[in-house]
């Protein structure tokens, strides 16, 4: 804080904005350009949103220089960073935005996809609305679509409004190469070797609705983003398609005597073991 | 390992208390000395020996050969006000009888040793009934996923072969698996846990309520509620209750759904989906075939027959099964209307 402080009378650095996307906790901010933020016109409808609207944008602009108490200090600084949270979210979906954000995401600035099987794909920060004080930020996995809570309590303290709800779906509408490969490999819980019935009662439904996305989506000359036709039975990490499939029953149904016949693979799985990486 | 004044702590509670160890449950000696537990775990360790006695703090039967100097450290120890021969000490004096490099290996033996009997011992019913209680107490952290409440989350391997992979975090609200949030998790060896747990722990106990987030205290499913319609030993309503309609994520720009038709359209909201009427997934209903929902699964019985008529016998001979004549006409029914590709299908379906 004192850095800015005293050395705000240099016309050159920027120096609230270095201090403000460097501090602790404020990771998931890029620096937004001076130009942007000297244009007014990026700044419409803020002045109503921000208090001390001008005092704030002095600040973040390091051209503030009123001599004022401490409280007053203390609230155009928390107005200050307000603002530059909002002007933010407008800024990031501009290019040269996109680009500082995609940046970032290439370093995985952002923190990675907990999800075992996204293999520790970075992650962009999110909003849930655009209205600011609604809710806070949240991380966006592009490999398995969904969203996360970030893990540090100070980042999860952040106004998702200050990245928006739409730019971490528009940049990969920008850069379409971003689009990860898309994996079903995924989690089935066993017990001894069996299957959990209803767990796998309910993957088997959810696989019968990824078939049908694909065949819709070939229909349509698509591009459904998995590997080639991957097989519908990806699972946790292919051990089942070796020698327990002798076994491959849920104990549920053991236990309850439904015997319905419960199958053993016999075609395809040996591509399946190649689809996998 | 400094322990504040008191009771000794024995190699097991301290291995527990060990930063990145809060996972682990505290196997008790009885299960440990209890030789069939330990089955087929002589092969799998150096020093088994060695190991299983560091473990049980026990001395070593061979120390006869103990110099005097040893003797007197002994008493130093005794003499110190602690009561009498504690456990540490036996670790410190065993540490003198044996080559430095002797005991690292005993050391990292011990702790493999152990990390496998737990792996039997959290699925048995002293241990699971253990690890709910720190299930309780919120030890094993929540799920990161946003639409999943913050519910408890269960330690899991993904292989119960040691050294393939570290340990992760099964919810039961998503049924998908995590990787632990602090990084002292990421040396912690997976097959301690394995692969049976997480599923075992929700048989187990059926009654607790998996929408409930971690941040509250443990709750109990309500009584006599319609949702609690049994599917195979799990309550409907505790079937991956984060996910279904409302907790799949729809992607939107300025408020308008991306369409699946944009290449950068969603692709796996099935994932996150599940059926609005969970008796859908009643095996029992949909044997009856009274069901018509499950898209893209309808020769599932029957590809299960087929594959039960050509392939492997199985031991249990209340399976039912197809007419041989049966299932071939299937097969050719099913070579004239469909793709390679859903033939794979079906096998692959069969085959969860
Ligand atoms: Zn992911
Ligand atoms: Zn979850």
């Amino acid at each position: 804080m004192d850095d800015f402080v005293s050395e705000s009378d240099s016309d050159y650095a920027s120096y609230w904005r270095d201090w403000f996307i460097s501090s602790r906790g404020n990771e998931y901010f890029c620096e937004i350009d001076e130009d942007y933020l000297t244009d007014r016109f990026n700044l419409t409808g803020l002045n109503t949103e921000v208090q001390y609207y001008q005092y704030a944008l002095d600040l973040v602009t390091d051209v503030f220089d009123l001599d004022c108490d401490d409280d007053m200090r203390e609230s155009i600084e928390k107005s200050a960073r307000h603002l530059y949270g909002l002007v933010h979210a407008r800024y990031i979906v501009t290019t040269r935005g996109l680009a500082k954000m995609l940046d970032k995401y290439k370093k995985a600035d952002f923190g990675k996809c907990p999800r075992v099987h996204c293999n520790s794909h970075p992650l962009l920060p999110m909003g849930l609305a655009d209205m600011p004080g609604s809710r806070p930020v949240k991380l966006y996995c592009g490999r398995c679509e969904d969203i996360y809570n970030p893990k540090s309590s100070r980042h999860a303290a952040i106004d998702g409004a200050y990245f928006g709800a739409s730019f971490h779906n528009i940049i990969f509408q920008v850069y379409p190469a971003l689009i990860p490969t898309k994996s079903a490999e995924r989690y089935v819980p066993r017990v001894y070797g069996f299957k959990m019935h209803a767990a796998a009662a309910l993957v088997r439904w959810q696989n019968g609705h990824f078939d049908e996305m694909r065949r819709r989506l070939r229909k349509m000359d698509v591009d459904h983003g998995f590997k080639k036709d991957e097989p519908l039975f990806i699972d946790d990490r292919g051990d089942d398609l070796d020698l327990d499939d002798e076994e491959d029953d849920d104990i549920a149904a053991e236990m309850e005597r439904f015997e319905a016949g419960r199958g053993i693979v016999i075609g395809g799985s040996g591509e399946a073991v190649d689809a996998r990486e | 390992m400094s322990t504040s004044s008191g009771s000794p702590e024995s190699w097991i509670s301290s291995f527990c208390s060990l930063l990145g160890h809060e996972y682990f449950a505290e196997v008790s000696e009885e299960f440990i000395e209890d030789d069939f537990n330990l089955t087929g775990l002589q092969t799998q360790v150096p020093m088994y020996k060695e190991a299983l006695e560091m473990i049980l703090d026990v001395e070593p039967e061979d120390d006869d050969d103990d110099d005097d100097e040893e003797e007197e450290e002994d008493e130093d120890v005794s003499g110190d006000g602690r009561d009498g021969t504690t456990h540490r000490a036996h670790g410190e004096r065993r540490a003198h009888s044996r080559m430095a490099s002797d005991l690292s290996v005993i050391e990292s033996s011990a702790e493999m040793l152990y990390g496998l009997i737990h792996q039997r011992f959290i699925c048995s019913r002293a241990g699971i009934q253990q690890m709910s209680e720190k299930y309780e107490l919120g030890h094993f952290g929540i799920c990161p996923r946003m639409n999943c409440n913050q519910t408890r989350a269960l330690p899991v391997g993904l292989s119960d072969i040691p050294g393939e992979d570290t340990v992760k975090l099964f919810c039961p609200s998503c049924l998908d698996v995590y990787v632990p949030p602090n990084s002292r998790f990421q040396t912690v060896d997976g097959a301690f846990f394995g692969r049976t747990f997480g599923a075992l722990f929700l048989l187990t106990f059926p009654e607790y309520d998996l929408s409930k987030s971690g941040g509250d205290s443990v709750q109990n499913l309500p009584r006599n509620t319609d949702d609690k319609a049994l599917i195979n030993g799990i309550y409907a309503c505790n079937v991956a209750p984060g996910l279904g309609p409302g907790k799949i994520y729809e992607p939107r720009i300025y408020g308008f759904r991306v369409s699946e038709i944009a290449r950068s359209g969603p692709r796996m909201q099935w994932l996150r989906n599940k059926p609005a009427d969970m008796a859908v997934l009643n095996e029992a209903v949909r044997f009856a075939g009274e069901v018509e929902e499950n898209v893209g699964t309808d020769n599932d019985d029957e590809s299960m027959n087929l594959n039960n008529t050509t392939g492997r016998e199985t031991t249990n001979t209340s399976r039912r099964r197809a007419p041989a004549i049966n299932a071939r006409l299937r097969q050719q029914r099913q070579n004239q209307n469909a793709s390679p590709m859903t033939l794979d299908t079906n096998g692959a379906e069969s085959e969860l």
